[in-house]
């Protein structure tokens, strides 16, 4: 693995916590495509209240101790360590599998 | 367009979970055929920025925002397989650790924007790359093409999902489904054109078999 490629992957990694924990406060609070479709057509109370999964960690991407961007920059820094290592994790595993084929 | 619990009807929800589940299942032994040394880390990589760059929602119209997607990025670094488990990853995690996107609306979801996402836009991608002359410009409108085309197709398969279920008529949803997500997409192809041509700026020395492109498939 040459350095360039090392440099890649780092940056890469670097560049995605910046975006998830500095950037992520100032992403824009208004709601996404679906849900402001859900809001003007009139079918956002189909929605469950609660959802069924009841015991994410940070539910919206915040948590009840941490106010504010606080929330928001904790759940990027968590949320984009845990994709990474899901990643990693599961290139792994499927990489391994593909030598006993 | 993470679908929320309610959405959608129980026969819509376990079909589409059940083709997920099967596709998927088939996209990770395609997937792991390409993962080497090489390939593992870089698909680690992604997930991360995926995960992270799904967070900057940005304002697309008055009090609407959209956000990148990724799928169309990934197909075209690592293949639609490889895609396909990075952005499932994805949507998994959001469901479980931060309730974004209903654990019952996982499996369309997953069909929206890991399958269909990842693979409609990545048949176009190497359509466009075979069919045309090699050049620049060409290849980074079939990379912006690419971007556009993945928001597209999820949002019409999810406005699809949601008629069926009953819960909106599809001649209201899917017009505005698309109309929103054309805007979207924009947004989605351009910065997979510059995040791609970043990365490509980078690739000179990585060795063409880590990115491959169809017009040089060796």
């Amino acid at each position: 693995m040459n350095i360039k490629w090392k440099w890649l992957l780092i940056g890469g990694v670097l560049v995605s916590l910046f975006l998830a924990i500095v950037v992520s406060p100032y992403a824009d609070e208004n709601p996404d495509g679906l849900e402001r479709i859900a809001e003007d057509k009139g079918f956002a109370e189909a929605a469950s209240e609660e959802p069924v999964w009841a015991n994410a960690p940070m539910p919206d991407y915040a948590h009840p101790s941490f106010g504010g961007s606080s929330g928001t920059k904790l759940a990027g820094l968590f949320g984009t360590l845990a994709a990474l290592l899901a990643g990693l994790f599961i290139g792994t595993l499927l990489k391994g599998k593909k030598k006993t084929t | 367009m993470h679908i929320p619990d309610g959405f959608l009807s129980n026969p819509v929800a376990i079909s589409t979970g059940l083709a997920s589940a099967g596709i998927l299942a088939f996209s990770l032994k395609k997937a792991s055929r390409k993962l080497d040394d090489k390939t593992v880390p870089l698909m680690g990589v992604c997930s991360a920025f995926v995960f992270a760059a799904q967070m900057l929602n940005f304002p697309i119209a008055a009090g609407t925002s959209g956000h990148f997607l990724g799928a169309a990025f990934v197909s075209i670094l690592l293949g639609p397989w490889i895609s396909c488990a990075v952005i499932s990853t994805v949507l998994i995690l959001q469901a479980l650790g931060f309730a974004d996107g209903g654990i019952t609306a996982l499996g369309a979801n997953i069909l929206n924007m890991a399958i269909i996402g990842c693979f409609i836009p990545y048949a176009l991608y190497w359509s466009i790359n075979k069919a045309l002359p090699k050049n620049k410009g060409i290849r980074a409108f079939s990379i912006f093409a690419t971007g556009f085309i993945s928001v597209i197709s999820a949002a019409i398969f999810c406005s699809i999902e949601l008629a069926v279920s009953g819960t909106a008529p599809l001649e209201i949803v899917l017009p505005a489904m698309v109309g929103t997500h054309a805007l979207i997409g924009i947004g989605e192809g351009i910065i997979t054109a510059t995040a791609i041509s970043v990365v490509f700026s980078v690739k000179g020395d990585i060795g063409s078999e880590v990115i491959k492109l169809p017009s040089t498939a060796e």
